[in-house]
C-alpha cells in the first residue's frame, strides 16, 4: 500500500504528472474574483472565506479525472485488480495521494491568498482547519466520481456533473465554519459537521469506489 | 497448483462468444491458446485472470497465484525502469528484481526512464513484471507483440525455466515459441452458438 | 402462489402492465381533470393571497412526486444490485425523465407562486435549494446512463450512484437548513403549507396528488416498456454483429 502511495505521489510531481495544476487553477481564480466584483476590500473580506473554498473546490475538481485515468489506459489497473491488494485499499490509497498531491497544497496556499482577499486575521485558523478537515472528503468522494467514469473516453465533464452535487454538504459546512471563524462567531458545529462528513466519506466511499472499479473493469 | 476450467461461458459485451470449455493445466505445463482474431482469445484470459466474471461454469486455482499481463503493460513513462519494477514487487509483496532484469537484459537500460524505451524494450520491462511478482500462474494476452527475435527467445527461456520450477502459463500468441511442454487449445470450436431466445431476463443476453 | 418476482421476466412485466396501463391512465386523467376543476373554479380565494394560491394543486403533488420518483429510484438499484433483475435496473431508468419533470414543475410553479407572494422569482429557501439539489442529482443520473454504451455496466454504475447519491441527497438537505438558518432570519418564507391549508383545499389537493400518483405509475410502465423492447434490440442487434 505504501508502495502505491508513494508511486502515485512521485508520479505527480515528475514532469508532466500535473502537481502544481491545481495550485495553479486555485491561484487564478482568487485572483480573478476581485477583477469580477471589485477591489473594495470591506466586500472582499466579507466574501474571502467563501472565495477561498470555491476556488478550493475548483481546484480539487479539475484534477479529479488523473486519479484512474492513467492506471486505466496504461493498463495498470488491470494488474493492480490481480494483485493482492483489495480494490477498496487501491481506491482509498488513490484518494489519499490525490489529497497529498492536490488537497494538501491548497491547504497551505489558502492563507496566503486569504491576503489577497483581505482576509479579517482572526479568520485564518478556522479557514485553514475548515480546509485541513474538508479536503480529504473531496478528495475520496472525487475518487469515487473518476471511478464512475473511468471507461468514458471524454467523462471529464460528465465527472464534474455527477461530483458536483455530492460536494454540496461538504461545501456547505466547511464554508459555513471558515465564515463564522472570520465574524468570530462559535464554529463548533459546522467543525463536527464537516469533520463527521469527511470521517464517512473515508470510512465508506472507497467500498463504492472498488465496487464501481470492478464494474468498468469487466 | 492446478488451473482447471469446467463448462466455462464467458461473455463479451454481454454477448456470449465462447462456450462448454473444459481444461486443466497441471503445474509445469503450459497452454497455448489459438484462434482467430476476435474469437474470444483476449476475454477467456480476462476470465481466468478474474477480472470479470464468467457468464456459467467455473474456473479453479488456489487463490493470489494469478498474474495478468494484458495488451497495455502498465508501465509509467514518468518512472525508471527499476522503479517500475521494484513498484510491482513492492505490490505483490516482494523486493527482489535484479534476476528480473537479468532474464530480459534490461540491465543497461535500469535507470531510464521507461518513457524513453522503444516499443519492444517496454515490452520487454512489461514481461519482466511476471517475474518479479512470484506468482505461479502467468495468464498472458499476445505477449511477444513487438518484439524481435532474439526477445522472443528470451521470452521462450524464461517461460521454460517458469514451468520447471512448477509454474503454469497459459497464453494466446501466434508465434511458434518452440515450448515442448505446451498443450495447443484452438478455440475457434467452442463458440458460443446462439440459443434459442426465451422469455426471461437470457431474452437481453 | 406467484411471487412478485415473477414480474422480474420481463415478458411477464409487459403483459402485466399492457392490462394495467389502461385502467392507471384512465385514474390519472379522471382524477387531475376533477381535482384541478374542483380546485381551480369550485374553492374559495385565500383571503391573503387570492387566487394564486390554486398553484397549489400542482405544485404540491408534482413536488411529492419529485421526491417519490427518486425513492422508486433507489429501491429500484437496490433491487437490481441484489437480485439482479434487468427490469428492475430498467424501471429505475424510466423513472429519472419523469422524476426530472415533477423537479422542474415544482421549481417552476414555486417561482411562479413566489413573485406575488415574496416579491421575488427565486429564494434560497432551504426547500427551493434543496429541489435545485435534487434537479443536479438527476441530471447526473440520467447522463451517466446515457454515457455508457454497455447496459449492464451503465445499470450497474448508476445504480451504485444512486444508492451513494442519496446518502448525500438526504447529508444535503441537512446542510441546507443548517446553512439557511445561519445566513436567513428563520421562517419567514416558510413553505410549509400542510398547516395552513384549510379542507376547503385540502381535498382537491388530495385528488391532484392521487392524479400525479397514477400519471407517474402510468408513465413509468410505458417508459420501462419501452426501455425493455429498446434493451432488447440492442441486444439482438449485438448478436447479429456477433453472427456476422
Amino acid at each position: 500500500m505504501k508502495a502505491l502511495l508513494l508511486r502515485d505521489i512521485r508520479l505527480a510531481v515528475r514532469a508532466g504528472g500535473g502537481f502544481g495544476l491545481g495550485l495553479a487553477f486555485f491561484l487564478i481564480v482568487v485572483v480573478l474574483v476581485p477583477f469580477g466584483v471589485g477591489p473594495q476590500s470591506e466586500l472582499l473580506s466579507r466574501i474571502a472565506a467563501g472565495i477561498l473554498w470555491i476556488g478550493a473546490l475548483l481546484a480539487c475538481l479539475v484534477s479529479l479525472d488523473r486519479i484512474f485515468a492513467l492506471d486505466w489506459e496504461d493498463g495498470s489497473l488491470d494488474l493492480l485488480a490481480t494483485a493482492p491488494l483489495p480494490m477498496e485499499a487501491v481506491a482509498a490509497i488513490k484518494g489519499l495521494a490525490h489529497w497529498v498531491t492536490t488537497g494538501l497544497p491548497l491547504v497551505l496556499a489558502a492563507p496566503v491568498l486569504g491576503v489577497l482577499l483581505s482576509l479579517p486575521a482572526q479568520g485564518y485558523g478556522p479557514l485553514v482547519l475548515s480546509l485541513l478537515l474538508g479536503t480529504p472528503g473531496l478528495s475520496m468522494i472525487g475518487a469515487f466520481g473518476a471511478a464512475l467514469t473511468v471507461g468514458l473516453r471524454r467523462g471529464g465533464l460528465l465527472l464534474s456533473l455527477l461530483v458536483l452535487p455530492l460536494y454540496v454538504p461538504t461545501l456547505i459546512f466547511g464554508a459555513e465554519m471558515a465564515r463564522r471563524g472570520v465574524d468570530g462567531q462559535d464554529y463548533t458545529t459546522p467543525m463536527l459537521m464537516l469533520a463527521g462528513i469527511t470521517c464517512g466519506t473515508i470510512a465508506l466511499l472507497p467500498f463504492a469506489s472498488a465496487a464501481v472499479l470492478r464494474v468498468n473493469l469487466r | 497448483m492446478r488451473l482447471t476450467v469446467r463448462d466455462l461461458c464467458v461473455a463479451r459485451g454481454g454477448v456470449r462468444v465462447l462456450d462448454g470449455l473444459s481444461f486443466a493445466v497441471a503445474a509445469g505445463e503450459a497452454l497455448v491458446l489459438r484462434g482467430p482474431n476476435g474469437a474470444g482469445k483476449t476475454t477467456l484470459l480476462r476470465t481466468l485472470a478474474g477480472l470479470q466474471p464468467p457468464v456459467s461454469g467455473t474456473v479453479d486455482y488456489p487463490a493470489d497465484s494469478v498474474v495478468y499481463a494484458g495488451h497495455a503493460d502498465g508501465i509509467k513513462p514518468a518512472l525508471s525502469v527499476v522503479e517500475n519494477l521494484s513498484f510491482w514487487a513492492q505490490v505483490f509483496g516482494r523486493k527482489e528484481i535484479s534476476h528480473a532484469l537479468a532474464a530480459y537484459e534490461l540491465e543497461s537500460l535500469a535507470d531510464r526512464p521507461a518513457g524513453f524505451l522503444s516499443a519492444g524494450q517496454k515490452r520487454r520491462l512489461g514481461l519482466a513484471r511476471l517475474l518479479v511478482t512470484g506468482r505461479a500462474i502467468w495468464i498472458l494476452d499476445e505477449p511477444t507483440v513487438s518484439l524481435d527475435a532474439r526477445a522472443v527467445a528470451m521470452f521462450a527461456a524464461v517461460v521454460r525455466a517458469h514451468l520447471a520450477e512448477g509454474g503454469i502459463a497459459v497464453l494466446a500468441t501466434h508465434i511458434d515459441l518452440g515450448l515442448d511442454e505446451a498443450t495447443v487449445l484452438d478455440v475457434a470450436p467452442f463458440r458460443a452458438v446462439r440459443q434459442e431466445l426465451d422469455d426471461f431476463d437470457e431474452a437481453f443476453l | 402462489m406467484a411471487s412478485l418476482w415473477e414480474y422480474a421476466n420481463p415478458k411477464k412485466f409487459i403483459d402485466t402492465t399492457d392490462k394495467v396501463l389502461p385502467w392507471v391512465s384512465v385514474l390519472a386523467v379522471l382524477c387531475l381533470a376533477t381535482g384541478l376543476i374542483w380546485g381551480f373554479f369550485f374553492t374559495p380565494d385565500d383571503f391573503r393571497q387570492g387566487s394564486t394560491v390554486k398553484i397549489i394543486y400542482l405544485h404540491v403533488p408534482s413536488a411529492l412526486m419529485a421526491i417519490n420518483a427518486w425513492i422508486m429510484m433507489l429501491l429500484a438499484s437496490l433491487i437490481w444490485v441484489v437480485r439482479r433483475h434487468h427490469v428492475s435496473a430498467l424501471a429505475a431508468r424510466a423513472a429519472a425523465p419523469v422524476g426530472v419533470v415533477m423537479t422542474v414543475i415544482a421549481l417552476a410553479t414555486g417561482a411562479i407562486w413566489g413573485q406575488p407572494m415574496w416579491g421575488t422569482w427565486w429564494a434560497w429557501d432551504p426547500r427551493l435549494t434543496s429541489f435545485l439539489i435534487l434537479f443536479l442529482f438527476y441530471l447526473g443520473y440520467i447522463a451517466l446512463w446515457e454515457a455508457i454504451e454497455n447496459d449492464d455496466t451503465a445499470a450497474d454504475l448508476t445504480s451504485i450512484l444512486c444508492i451513494v447519491g442519496s446518502v448525500f441527497a438526504l447529508l444535503s438537505r441537512y446542510a441546507v437548513l443548517f446553512w439557511n438558518q445561519g445566513l436567513h432570519q428563520g421562517a419567514s418564507l416558510s413553505l410549509d403549507k400542510e398547516e395552513n391549508v384549510a379542507d376547503v383545499f385540502y381535498f382537491p389537493l388530495l385528488v391532484c396528488i392521487a392524479g400525479f400518483v397514477f400519471l407517474f405509475i402510468a408513465l413509468v410502465f410505458l417508459r420501462t416498456q419501452t426501455e425493455i423492447r429498446a434493451r432488447r434490440m440492442r441486444a439482438l442487434l449485438a448478436r447479429d454483429r456477433m453472427e456476422a
